[in-house]
């Protein structure tokens, strides 16, 4: 299997601020890959140094077989990078936006592909229209057709949904798999755990470490989590009393519903049954969520790397 | 009505001051800004502007040397206003000094002087003035006149002054612009002012508007050089710069009347030059600034010397000598040289490049700032 990304012990430093650690990072051809980690993580470094915006402190690997310290100009060529802001210019048209891209990347038939891009999309009439007055959904689609004028092998979208309506939100996602199986590697950072499920694999990192890696199911397990989902009347002004039985590591809010999950299952297990009882609330065992584990993976790492 | 008409309370009042204060203590620039400029504009109005100018750079012409010439010379040098920096032995070479603007005034003592005056003759003396700049040169044109009568007397006791007041027939010149008008002076001179503020600036602005609006990142991202980014961001200002030069010149022609003496093509290559120069310091401006407001700031720095003490507001040889040499490396002090010494003088190539090179090096230097600032990546 070929990696497109192939990245170790990469390093970076702003100030006194050591933003990436030691990142190492695989990802196979093809695959849609996905970046998760709070905000200031170091997800967003990580993108930039993996196409050249950035250049790493210290650390080797190739991105598109090309050396990530030295080859950023030919790495460029071949790599869409969307913008966690949207990064086109507000006071040109959408044509004008995309026939700008097209000449900094010295395409062929420049205007063949704008015509095309711009039918793809569903905005050839709109195409005189300034990018700046366009809705938030439009801006992300114009920002993605934008990254895929110049056939690029790898893309890499930062926060590409974050403020994009559901319905957007899924036509876009659509859309990265059908790039996908037409063979682009994507490797896309998110907060949202509906899409990180549709990821064929993840990468955790916080503070600037790589935590986790691998399927979405694979993330779980690791974790050796154990949930309980507690229902009943009144079951939200207990949140508290169940944060401090024995053995419960975290108490979240899913609906109606809390999940309380933690490592101990046997002695969190009999706390929990107990509780419930005594306060006439339903307790089922239930599955770990992906969310659960980011969590769980989340706190464990303020209490790690904060103190 | 009563909506619009709430009562005002201190502790908002007093939070908004706060946050105020705040906000400005975070902007550096600025508050450098606010404490620098006055003290700027004191050390400058105060010390470097002097509209009185003394000191200016004289040669003296003597077909014939005598006690009197001598005795006038030293008078002259006396008097604080000239700066007497040797003799010309031909006409030819002291034209040369004037057209270059090496010198202010070429005073020439004619054959016969001693003799003429001992007869009471009234022997001329010769001023050629460098009147391209009317104001510097009033003050120094009044003192000749003066010294003339109380050097010959006390050079001759009981020699009086006749009747018409002077002993000696002072015949000045003002060349360039003998009838001293203003507009002469300041309308060539206000191509390059303009051409300051909008090239530094336009510039200065181009490139910290796209980190401003992040729109940096994505030319980044392409395979863009930071020379094609540079360069390709200026071609657009030279175009701007020649027409803003261009719609100057035919109202200094056509409203104005100012003479335009010298080669068209000449003035529109040095004016490139000029063009090219700012265009340099607004790139590098704005590759150093971090948000547009600091560009603007740092032109603002950058404009008020250059209007100050480039010659352009205020006579250039009245300055003490540390601001003429502030003044020589600001662009607009040898482009006002160039522009003037071309449309009123007439002056070809040949007789400007010691006002050239400076432009070039100037270019070079800033360019070569600006280029190693440039970021190519995020860094």
């Amino acid at each position: 299997m070929n990696l497109a990304i192939d990245v170790r012990g990469i390093n970076k430093h702003f100030g006194d601020k050591h933003v990436v650690k030691d990142l190492s990072l695989q990802v196979r051809e093809g695959e849609i890959y996905g970046f998760l980690g709070p905000n200031g993580s170091g997800k967003t470094t990580s993108i930039r140094m993996i196409c050249g915006l950035l250049t790493p402190d210290s650390g080797e690997g190739t991105c598109l077989g090309y050396d990530v310290l030295n080859d950023n100009v030919e790495i460029k060529k071949y790599v869409g990078y969307m913008t966690q802001k949207f990064s086109l210019w507000d006071d040109l048209t959408i044509a004008e936006n995309l026939d700008f891209v097209a000449r900094m990347f010295g395409m062929q038939q420049r205007k063949k592909a704008v015509d095309q891009a711009l039918d793809e999309l569903g905005l050839s009439a709109r195409r005189n229209q300034l990018a700046g007055t366009l809705s938030g959904g439009w801006k992300q689609r114009l920002s993605l057709a934008s990254c895929l004028l110049h056939n690029p092998k790898l893309l890499l979208l930062d926060e590409p949904t974050a403020g994009v309506d559901p319905k957007a939100r899924r036509d876009f996602w659509e859309e990265i798999h059908r790039l996908s199986s037409a063979g682009i590697t994507i490797l896309v950072t998110t907060h949202y755990m509906d899409e990180a499920e549709r990821c064929h694999r993840l990468a955790y990192i916080a503070y600037g470490n790589l935590l986790a890696n691998g399927t979405a199911d694979e993330i779980v397990a690791a974790q050796k989590l154990e949930t309980w989902v507690v229902s009943g009347a009144g079951v939200h002004s207990q949140v508290t009393a169940l944060r401090v039985l024995p053995s419960v590591e975290q108490v979240t809010t899913f609906g109606t519903a809390l999940h309380v999950s933690g490592r101990d299952g046997g002695t969190m297990g009999a706390a929990i049954s107990q509780f419930c009882a005594a306060h006439s609330l339903k307790a089922e065992l239930g599955n770990s969520s992906l969310e659960d584990a980011f969590i769980h993976l989340m706190r464990n790492t303020r209490d790690q790397f904060e103190e | 009505m009563l909506q619009h008409m709430r009562r005002m309370t201190l502790h908002r009042w007093l939070g908004i001051v706060i946050k105020e204060f705040i906000q400005l203590k975070r902007d550096r620039l600025t508050f450098g800004m606010i404490l620098g400029i006055p003290i700027i504009q004191l050390m400058i109005f105060g010390f470097a502007i002097n509209s009185d100018p003394k000191h200016l750079p004289t040669v003296v012409l003597l077909n014939e040397s005598s006690a009197f010439t001598r005795d006038y010379v030293s008078a002259m040098r006396n008097s604080d206003y000239f700066d007497l920096l040797g003799t010309a032995n031909t006409e030819s070479e002291a034209d040369n000094l004037l057209e270059r603007g090496d010198v202010q005034f070429v005073v020439t003592f004619p054959l016969d002087f001693e003799r003429k005056l001992i007869r009471g003759e009234r022997p001329e003396i010769l001023v050629q003035a460098d009147a391209t700049d009317p104001v510097a040169a009033a003050g120094a044109l009044s003192v000749l006149n003066h010294i003339g009568n109380e050097v010959f007397t006390q050079d001759m006791p009981g020699f009086r002054p006749p009747a018409s007041g002077s002993l000696i027939d002072l015949r000045v010149h003002k060349l360039y612009n003998p009838e001293g008008i203003t507009a002469y002076n300041i309308v060539p001179g206000l191509i390059g002012v303009i051409l300051t503020m909008t090239m530094v600036l336009m510039t200065g602005l181009a490139m910290t508007r796209e980190r401003e609006r992040g729109t940096f990142e994505n030319l980044l991202a392409t395979p863009a050089t930071p020379m094609e980014v540079m360069t390709g961001k200026l071609v657009p200002y030279i175009l701007i710069g020649l027409i803003q030069v261009t719609v100057i010149l035919i109202l200094a022609r056509f409203v104005f009347h100012v003479p335009m003496l010298g080669s068209l093509w000449l003035l529109y290559g040095v004016v490139l030059v000029f063009i090219l120069a700012n265009l340099a310091l607004g790139i590098t401006f704005s590759s150093i600034a971090r948000n547009q407001l600091q560009a603007m700031q740092m032109t603002f720095f950058f404009f008020l010397p250059s209007i100050l003490l480039s010659g352009f507001m205020f006579p250039f040889r009245g300055m003490p000598q540390w601001a003429q040499v502030i003044g020589n490396a600001l662009p607009l002090t040898h482009f006002l040289q160039l522009v003037r010494g071309i449309l009123l003088k007439g002056n070809g190539l040949g007789l400007m490049f010691h006002h050239i090179w400076p432009l070039l090096l100037f270019i070079v230097v800033v360019l070569g700032v600006g280029l190693k600032t440039f970021r190519r990546t995020l860094d």
